[in-house]
């Protein structure tokens, strides 16, 4: 074929110019996202090797390199054990907690009795679209001891007054509550997603067996929801580590440092006191717990990946 | 027929809890004053007044909060769909030395947590005069790796045949670009531009960070400050909250379909 011929070699000719412009198409964007994002996080890591201050800030020939001192220092900093108990505490309480929860409602949802399938998603959903700062905002009055809807709520069915974000056992539950009416609809939709890939011959299959209702759950259902589950416990458990903006809002850490997350102790160490070297090292601690979890979860990707 | 009305029950429940919070905020920011801090708490506010939103208006200068976010958010979803979908096509579409592993660089570097980035990035930001700018919120999301992403799993799906074909008629490579592949990729773009839309108006961490001067703040930043020096103002501070998530709710309600396809296309591929 004549024209064959032609695109091959004027394709020859054009190979040096096609991968021109595909650098030229790349470097918008590739540039902003070195510049300021992946260079910053290798700069971090050098950061959080120095004694870098607010006299570093106004010249950064103030700063020294200390070793490994910052990292020492965090090891005898009761703030900072704080801090991770109370995010550990989140995380694994809250985490839990919203994926059992999507769970439940993406069943419910994806029944096939349910109608109205599209205006209860919506409903479920909305939280997740909201301002996190807003919701914050709202729920402080939610959570008031006297005037909040939530223990009047709770009066009705005979329970005393809590006091949510004063008192130190309760501030921390308060934070799971919001975390998951504001995240349950976003897991939910990938639990539907993952629900309606089980195919319907399974659970035909099932039923010919003699499954009732539950045996189809635990033997088909749960079997294959596993990697989405998975899935979404990972992504759930990095999200909440990163919990800042509700105790900011809410509590500014309190009532006695029981809502003092990581991320916000690493702000007020860096932003307010200009403790950039510890800051960073504080900062280096949670990236290495997320890039933990971020291992576990490709290792179970790659490993279900080969099985099915 | 009772299991069915079970479930709608139990549905219908759960749709009035979750939907409280939000009801509430605009009942409260439509009552008078101190109405909302008395007992038993109303739900419904005596006699509905907008005295709220015209003090926000008139007195604390929201509208100037409001007109930054609005900025900041529709500029930043401009460039990087731009940006990101240039890149995405460039991954998807051109052989060059290097794509592959540059490609899986770029998703190995998306377990970095932003917050990582935040204090070398201020102080880089610092030095080129660009906190307390809008530049400065900018900058930080000129293009991002998720994005360029799912633009590159979409224009996969794109037979070469139609750029080879748009080649030989002699279109330039941005012609192509611009003329056969966006318009292709219109779904795909519309989902990133709400994801991104949504994320920045939302955005708290780094806007709280670089925007140092109370005219520049966006209303997230705005409405927990002034949440700080209000706390008794239950009512204004519900209509600071109205004013700051309608905005997206709307957004997210006229354009949902493309919004909740996007979760999943992450979801299954990510």
């Amino acid at each position: 074929m004549g024209s064959h011929n032609i695109v091959r070699t004027s394709r020859k000719r054009d190979t040096t110019h096609i991968r021109n412009t595909a650098y030229l198409f790349l470097a918008p964007a590739l540039l902003p996202i070195l510049v300021f994002f992946f260079l910053p996080a290798l700069a971090a890591f050098v950061l959080s090797f120095t004694d870098f201050d607010i006299y570093s800030l106004g010249d950064f020939r103030n700063a020294r390199f200390v070793g490994l001192k910052n990292y020492l220092q965090l090891f005898d900093d009761p703030l900072f054990a704080k801090s991770m108990v109370n995010t550990f505490y989140y995380v694994l309480v809250g985490g839990p907690l919203s994926v059992a929860v999507s769970l439940g409602m993406a069943l419910l949802l994806n029944s096939k009795l349910a109608r109205f399938k599209g205006f209860f998603r919506t409903v479920y959903f909305a939280p997740v679209v909201t301002t996190l700062v807003a919701v914050a905002v709202v729920w402080r009055y939610l959570y008031h001891p006297r005037f909040g809807l939530l223990n009047y709520g709770l009066s009705l069915v005979g329970i005393d007054p809590i006091d949510w974000l004063g008192d130190p056992t309760w501030a921390m539950p308060a934070m799971i509550l919001l975390s998951v009416w504001k995240s349950f609809g976003y897991n939910m939709i990938i639990f539907v997603a993952g629900l309606q890939s089980i195919p319907e011959e399974l659970y035909e299959a099932a039923r010919i067996d003699g499954a009732n209702a539950w045996q189809q759950f635990t033997r088909v259902t749960a079997p294959m929801l596993l990697p989405t589950a998975f899935f979404v416990g990972i992504i759930t458990m990095i999200n909440n580590f990163q919990l800042f903006a509700e105790p900011y809002v809410m509590t500014q850490g309190g009532p006695l440092n029981s809502t003092l997350s990581v991320v916000l102790l690493m702000y007020q160490q860096g932003f307010r006191w200009w403790n950039m070297g510890y800051s960073a090292a504080i900062a280096f601690v949670l990236f290495a717990i997320i890039l933990a979890g971020s291992l576990i979860q490709a290792a179970f990707q790659k490993r279900s990946a080969l099985t099915t | 027929m009772t299991r069915r009305m079970a479930l709608h029950i139990a549905m219908a429940v759960i749709a009035g809890l979750t939907l409280i919070p939000g009801l509430w905020m605009v009942s409260a920011s439509l009552m008078p004053a101190g109405e909302a801090s008395s007992f038993p708490p109303p739900f419904l506010p005596s006699r509905v007044t907008f005295e709220h939103y015209a003090e926000l208006f008139t007195r604390l200068e929201i509208s100037r909060y409001l007109l930054n976010s609005i900025i900041i958010s529709t500029v930043v979803t401009a460039i990087s769909l731009l940006f990101n979908s240039m890149a995405g096509y460039a991954f998807a579409k051109y052989r060059f030395a290097g794509r592959d592993k540059m490609f899986r660089f770029l998703i190995a570097e998306m377990v970095i947590p932003a917050q990582v980035t935040t204090l070398p990035l201020f102080l880089l930001l610092n030095k080129l005069g660009l906190v307390n700018t809008y530049a400065g919120v900018i900058v930080a999301g000129m293009a991002t790796i998720y994005g360029i992403f799912l633009i590159r799993q979409f224009a996969l799906s794109i037979p070469d045949s139609l750029i080879e074909a748009a080649r030989i008629d002699g279109a330039s490579e941005f012609r192509i670009y611009w003329s056969v592949i966006l318009p292709l990729c219109k779904p795909i773009m519309v989902t990133l531009a709400i994801f991104t839309f949504l994320t920045v108006w939302n955005d708290f961490f780094w806007p709280l960070i670089v925007l140092t001067d109370d005219s520049m703040y966006t209303l997230p930043v705005a409405l927990a400050i002034l949440s700080g020096e209000h706390v008794r103002d239950t009512e204004l501070m519900m209509a600071g909250s109205v004013i700051t998530v309608l905005p997206v709710l709307v957004l997210f309600i006229a354009l949902q379909r493309y919004y909740i396809q996007g979760i999943m296309m992450g979801s299954v591929k990510g």
